[in-house]
């Protein structure tokens, strides 16, 4: 089980990997779209890479859902409890 | 009373691919052709897709005969007469006659009869499908040479005005001749389809659809304004694709499926030459090479820039272009692998001919 903290830890590098945006910027209040500009087959690679490390399962419909890396990572908590 | 042993159709231990050919449209469509069609920008489409420039066929260009020009190659590399051929296999979904098929027609062109022919419908999956049958007929026995052709002209079949997947698609043709081997040339096929998904990529109608729009209200005399509206709805069915449904199918799934044949092969992703994916969508193909943890020394096919995608034409063609731009890879392993609608997928290592 991962604290907030260690996911959003988690997400930040999976962000990294995928855009190259630093990881201090990938915040709880950031808006995937708006401001760390990640389209849309980013996005699904950071939900496939994400499921893969938290062991979660996150299905398409739910992704519209998680506008901001603080969505991400409640939906992931969630899904581990 | 004493029944007779039957003979049965010798084996052949080993297959190989022994040619290819291709067949490019020569109609360029680029990104800014697209952008009149759709709000978009060559920018966009090149950093979502990879995407520069698709060739498209002319209207009196069929998919028959672009699979005609990619098969008198591909026999012409193997060294192989038509008459030689103990079958004829087109993959395609874009031969617009539900029947007879295009293999047929494309076997008396050639001067293969009476070789059996016939066409199979896996989308983009359908080289590999081709493949996978043509090394079972001729270990099997049952035929001696096969040559498999993908060929799609996916122009009749787009809207250009939609979003979800007409701008990525293309025309085209590839074909390979496989025949018996000293070595083995073909490892084991990893194929496979998962039909829960049979609406994440396919047409917007069935002909059925078509036919009862077109002919509401056609019964003589002058439409009412009800059957005229029916009438004008009538729309030819085009491709529509659930894109983040299909991509994360194709990175997450395929990914596994090209691991698989790796595994079944008995060879390691550093023992490759080249990565031969379908040319779907470039970043699919470099998120997949990233899954299987390709060394930068496998050389990655990605004809996609120049070529769309083209379904079942794809793998071979970009095959063709690898062989031609890298002629030292022939005799080296490479991965192949095709998915799409069905969804269905088959993936297999080959020794580049």
């Amino acid at each position: 089980m991962a604290s907030n903290e260690e996911i959003l830890a988690g997400l930040a590098e999976i962000v990294n990997e995928e855009t190259g945006l630093a990881t201090e910027a990938v915040e709880m209040d950031k808006s995937f779209t708006e401001d760390l500009d990640i389209d849309s087959i980013s996005m699904m690679t950071i939900v496939v890479n994400a499921e893969e490390k938290f062991g979660v399962r996150i299905p398409d419909e739910e992704v519209k859902n998680l506008k901001t890396v603080g969505d991400a990572v409640s939906f992931i908590s969630n899904a581990q409890a | 009373m004493s029944v007779p042993t039957l003979k049965q159709a010798p084996l052949h231990e080993n297959t190989r691919i022994m040619g290819v050919g291709a067949y490019r449209p020569d109609v360029i469509v680029t990104n800014d052709d697209v952008c009149q069609w759709i709000d978009s920008s060559d920018e966009w489409i090149r950093q979502r897709t990879g995407i520069i420039t698709r060739h498209r066929a002319p209207a009196d260009i069929s998919v028959i005969d672009m699979a005609e020009g990619a098969a008198r190659e591909a026999l012409q590399k193997a060294g192989i007469e038509a008459s030689q051929l103990g079958a004829v296999i087109v993959s395609t979904v874009t031969h617009p006659y539900a029947t007879p098929s295009a293999a047929a027609s494309l076997a008396d062109r050639l001067g293969a009869t009476p070789a059996p022919a016939f066409d199979i419908s896996a989308a983009c999956a359908g080289y590999c499908y081709g493949i996978a049958q043509a090394d079972a007929l001729v270990r099997s026995g049952a035929a001696n040479y096969v040559l498999v052709v993908g060929a799609e002209k996916l122009s009749d079949v787009i809207d250009n005005t939609e979003r979800t997947i007409s701008f990525l698609l293309g025309d085209g043709a590839g074909a390979v001749v496989i025949g018996p081997s000293d070595t083995p040339g073909i490892g084991p096929s990893v194929w496979g389809s998962d039909g829960s998904k049979w609406d994440a990529i396919g047409m917007t109608g069935s002909m059925l659809d078509l036919r009862e729009l077109a002919t509401a209200g056609k019964q003589g005399g002058a439409l009412s304004a009800e059957e005229a509206a029916v009438t004008d709805a009538a729309v030819w069915p085009t491709l529509r694709q659930d894109g983040q449904t299909v991509f994360r199918w194709a990175v997450w799934e395929m990914a596994k499926v090209a691991q698989q044949a790796l595994d079944a092969a008995g060879i390691s992703a550093g023992d490759l030459a080249a990565f031969i994916p379908h040319q779907a969508n470039m970043r699919i193909i470099d998120e997949m090479a990233k899954k299987l943890k390709l060394p930068e020394t496998v050389i990655i096919a990605r004809d996609i820039a120049d070529a769309g995608n083209t379904s079942a034409a794809s793998i071979p063609l970009a095959t063709h272009r690898l062989l031609q731009e890298n002629p030292q890879l022939s005799g080296g392993l490479a991965l192949q692998i095709g998915f799409g609608a069905g969804l269905v997928f088959g993936a297999q290592v080959i020794v580049l001919p």
